[in-house]
């Protein structure tokens, strides 16, 4: 079966395995398994093999103080830049762009001696729930490929299920890493918006745009977030105060905690299935010793339309560098404004042009207080009431996704497919930490499990999702394309 | 008819109602929000770029945080509020100029409000309001193969300027003609000199202005139709912009018609305005916080440390060197016109140069020489120090004043210790009482129909007296004491 990171760890100081060997079984994996899923747009052979030669060295020099990521290979969402390697935003418009700059947190990774394999397919720059958006064609979900995996982190999510890599890292703006975790049964972290910086992640909606891991295991996602967190001077939005252990209190267990469920998680549009496998979920953490109690988040409702606000305003104006001047695709016309239109009508998918309209329409003149400051009041009290229930409990536990995942193609309306966001969204307006963990099957597909905590406390979500994980067995079952590779 | 005769028959009827908005570069080191130099005039192009203020994808901005004290020092300056909170907002337009299409600038939330400025203005004190000074980013350069972007066949962009710190310092509409919007400008642009914070270089663009006017039938509450007024590259050209934009709007609220809101282009060449764009083209800037920068909360400690770097601003000089150094109100303005000026005269007094004698000099000959050689006394040969020593051999009569300034425009160029050449050269005054005795009674001696006619009571006979001893001394005589002989000479017989 396919290694977490801390087993690699090990295996790589006792000798039994090397960075050279990990990355040429990565790479034989990804060359069977990625024709059926996808979840590739570039594979970094050449860049792979410097960091695994690097990361030989940094393991043979310092085996004790070389970190627990050397010489382990992984992926990256193809939103994050890497200097001189493609980065498209799974969109035509960056096809060719070769960023000449790293980003922090992936910099970071590849300080710790990480060995990256390559960039990930994604919704075009990060819009969709399905990863149905690329325009590079769908991905694959391992564990039913007639399925999406989930988006707009699918690929990410694909290749940590398909056991390619142990671990990727995604970006999560409204549930983009805990949805498709949930519909691929890996382990996916939203850390506190502010905790990973985000320079060098192709924004989409900067306010909620965060960074975060895919992995197998609870233990595997507190390793890499550790390593990526932390103020960054490149982005002022980072927060300065120092990053806890999340390692220190892992196995400190739930017992005298409180949690809570929000009833409002579990409408009417929760699947029957979906809702048996979390609410099993609860008694389990409840037999670890926490007590449960419902909470009320009533502004749940109202979350998803002030959302569809926000992040489409922040979208229009993010988007508006790709004006094809100076980078990306150009479309060669006589005047500039026919230049702009054309660029932007060939270089943009349906749904990136849904978004950018809408939010060209919440912030325009006479429209601007009804919509966008409007969402902004609702937003903050979406915040206020986690703060309220939070004061109440220690962390909430409820479904991720309100669905298992779906068939290809099955949702062509918009609206259903926002719905996919509606219980991971209000997290991200309102900044808190949240993770998804495998919690059960249902017809063979996996469900996931969500906890969040207040903001900073994002060693208490990575805790708790460890005491639940330890207590059960649902992360140890593999999808068909990693069992294969066993 | 011309300008000079129609404005006045204008101000008459209507009340001119002007507003003056000032963009100005600030003198930081780095641009607004990444490492890159700010200076854009010495750098081939596009050299001072990186991923940040070329607009790649993902990159974020971090604020300059020189820009904000130098915006904070501004304000105090023009004696504005500075909220203990500000924020930096998107402005979203499309242009090749603009690589994010938006400029970070400030909306409602502006770093400073609630100012005013004070100037002079045909004898007169007038105040105008300042309502806001913000913080932004300047953009690009375009140069087009053609005269507009529009019907050029290429254009070229150079993002060397893109994200130098600029600040927008809007004042109230409360000029009301032309010369006072000129001398609005004029002390600005002194002030923000002054204080360091900008080089006042209107040609080059580090200081621009865009004017807002309108006029009214005098005795009438509401604005009229407002016009802005661009492409305005000199003081000169504000007020010419603005004369003809009165001379025009007058015309046609004369004639019964009415004006359109709308932008116009000064075009200097024709000496006219001409419509750029109408109040329905406007863009609608779609404004929203950054989400990318936190707030700024300035508290009241910050804005105190910011006031202590305040130097005397130039009015306050003025009146100082009026009262300590007994100076004119005119030659206190004079000297105290650009700080360097101020600080030159402070040094030549402080190195023991008489006030009046330094006042005389600087704002003379000194003037004249920077002037001819486009070179400031700083920065010539003889420098502030030299000059020092030079007025000093002037005080103590050691020189004549002829003497003094040939050695001045000398120096000025080819520098060299006064001192020095005045000892080696011989050029020491000759003013020994008897020595000069001597030489007057031979001048008087070699010219009898000149001393015979200075008896008669013509006093400019005098003059050639007076030469003739100038001759006998190669320049170098006491001349005040060579009148002096001389009278007292011609007068005995
Ligand atoms: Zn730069």
């Amino acid at each position: 079966m396919p290694r977490t990171i801390s087993e690699l760890g090990i295996a790589l100081r006792d000798g039994s395995t090397t960075p050279r060997a990990l990355l040429a079984e990565a790479l034989a994996h990804v060359e069977r398994s990625d024709k059926d899923l996808n979840a590739y747009l570039t594979v970094t052979r050449e860049l792979a093999e410097q960091q695994a030669a690097a990361a030989v060295h940094m393991l043979e020099d310092h085996p004790e103080t070389a970190s627990p990521l050397c010489g382990i290979p992984m992926a990256l969402k193809d939103v994050l830049c890497v200097d001189g390697i493609e980065t498209t935003a799974g969109s035509k418009m960056l096809r060719g762009f070769k960023p000449p700059y790293t980003g922090t947190a992936v910099q970071r990774l590849f300080d710790a001696g990480a060995v990256c394999i390559g960039k990930t397919n994604c919704d075009e720059f990060a819009m969709g729930s399905s990863t149905e958006n690329s325009a590079y064609g769908p991905v694959g979900n391992p564990w039913d490929i007639e399925r999406v995996p989930g988006g707009s982190s699918g690929g990410s999510a694909a290749t940590v299920a398909a056991g390619s890599v142990p671990y990727s890292l995604g970006t999560d703006t409204g549930g983009s890493i805990r949805q498709p975790a949930a519909l691929s049964g890996v382990v996916g972290f939203k850390p506190t918006y502010g905790r990973i910086s985000r320079y060098g992640l192709i924004a989409f909606a900067s306010s909620l745009d965060q960074i975060g891991p895919f992995t197998r295991t609870v233990e595997d996602c507190a390793l890499v977030y550790s390593a990526i967190a932390g103020h960054d001077p490149r982005d002022s939005t980072s927060d300065p105060r120092a990053v806890d252990d999340p390692l220190a209190s892992l196995r400190a267990g739930v017992a005298g905690m409180r949690l809570g469920i929000p009833r409002e998680y579990l409408g009417e549009g929760t699947e029957p299935g979906v809702r048996a496998a979390v609410e099993a979920a609860f008694r389990v953490l409840e037999a670890q010793g926490a007590t449960l109690q419902d909470v009320s988040l009533p502004s749940t409702d109202v979350a998803l339309s002030v959302y569809y606000i926000i992040a489409p305003a922040e979208c229009s104006s993010n988007l508006a560098r790709y004006d094809g001047v100076r980078f990306g695709n150009r479309v060669e016309r006589a005047s500039l404004t026919d230049m702009y239109l054309q660029t932007r009508e060939a270089g943009f998918g349906n749904e990136v042009k849904r978004r950018i309209m809408l939010g060209t329409y919440a912030l325009s003149s006479g429209y601007y207080d009804a919509y966008y400051r409007q969402a902004q009041k609702v937003r903050t009290l979406v915040s206020q009431e986690f703060d309220g229930v939070f004061k109440e409990v220690d962390a909430i536990v409820c479904p991720t996704s309100p669905s298992v995942a779906f068939p290809m193609g099955s949702r062509d309306d918009p609206l259903s497919m926002y719905m996919c966001d509606v219980v991971t969204l209000p997290a991200n307006l309102a900044g808190v930490p949240g993770i998804s963990v495998p919690c059960g099957f249902v017809d063979g597909l996996p469900v996931g499990l969500q906890v969040i905590a207040p903001r900073f406390e994002d060693s208490r979500v990575l805790r708790v999702a460890h005491a639940y994980e330890q207590a059960t067995s649902f992360h140890t079952v593999l999808s068909p394309y990693a069992s294969e590779a066993a | 008819m011309t300008e000079a005769a129609t404005i006045p028959s204008a101000l008459d009827r209507y009340e001119v109602v002007i507003g003056l908005e000032v963009h100005a570069q600030l003198l930081t080191r780095s641009k607004m929000f990444c490492p890159c130099p700010a200076d854009y005039t010495s750098a081939a192009p596009n050299e001072n770029t990186c991923p940040v203020c070329l607009g790649l994808p993902g990159v974020l901005p971090v604020i300059n945080q020189q820009a904000v004290e130098y915006t904070v020092r501004t304000a105090l300056a023009l004696h504005c509020d500075i909220p203990p909170f500000t924020k930096f907002d998107r402005k979203n337009y499309f242009y090749p100029d603009l690589p994010k299409g938006y400029q970070i600038s400030q909306y409602d939330l502006p770093l400073s409000i609630n100012g005013h400025l004070e100037f002079p203005v045909g004898g007169e004190t007038v105040r105008c309001g300042i309502t806001r000074v913000h913080l932004e980013e300047d953009t690009g350069t375009m140069h087009h193969a053609g005269d507009v972007l529009q019907s050029a066949m290429s254009s070229l962009i150079d993002l060397n300027r893109c994200g130098v710190p600029l600040m927008e310092i809007v004042g109230e509409p409360d000029l009301r003609a032309p010369e006072a919007a000129r001398e609005y400008l004029v002390r600005l642009r002194q002030i923000l000199t002054y204080i360091g914070v900008n080089d006042g270089n209107l040609e080059q663009g580090s200081f621009r202005c865009d004017a807002n006017i309108s006029l009214r039938p005098r005795g009438a509450q509401e604005l009229g139709v407002k016009v802005e007024v661009k492409n305005m590259n000199s003081f000169r050209a504000v007020q010419r912009a603005l004369e003809s934009e009165i001379e025009r709007q007058t015309s046609v609220l004369d004639a019964g018609g009415t004006l359109v809101q709308e932008t116009r282009g000064w075009v200097e060449a024709h000496g006219r305005t001409i419509s750029q764009r109408s109040k329905e083209q406007a863009h609608d800037y779609r404004y929203f916080p950054e989400p990318d920068l936190p707030p700024l909360r300035l508290d009241a400690a910050f804005v105190e440390r910011v006031r202590a770097t305040l130097p005397e601003l130039p009015e306050a000089r003025a009146h100082r060197f009026q009262e300590q150094y007994g100076l004119t109100a005119y030659d206190a303005a004079v000297l105290t016109d650009t700080r360097e000026e101020a600080d030159t005269y402070e040094a030549l007094v402080g190195a023991g140069v008489p006030a009046k004698l330094a006042a005389n000099w600087q704002s003379g000959d000194v003037a004249a020489l920077a002037n001819e050689h486009r070179m400031p006394l700083q920065h010539s040969g003889l420098g502030v120090e030299g000059l020092a020593s030079l007025l000093r051999l002037v005080d103590s009569g050691a020189i004549n004043g002829p003497t003094a300034k040939e050695l001045l425009a000398e120096l000025y160029v080819a520098g060299g210790n006064p001192e020095a050449l005045v000892r080696d050269r011989g050029l020491a005054q000759v003013s020994d009482t008897a020595e000069l005795t001597a030489l007057v009674d031979a001048a008087i001696a070699a010219n009898p129909a000149a001393a015979a006619d200075f008896r008669a009571g013509k006093q400019q006979a005098l003059g050639q007296l007076m030469r003739s001893v100038k001759e006998a001394t190669g320049g170098k005589a006491d001349m005040p004491l060579v009148n002096r002989l001389l009278r007292d000479r011609l007068s005995e017989q």
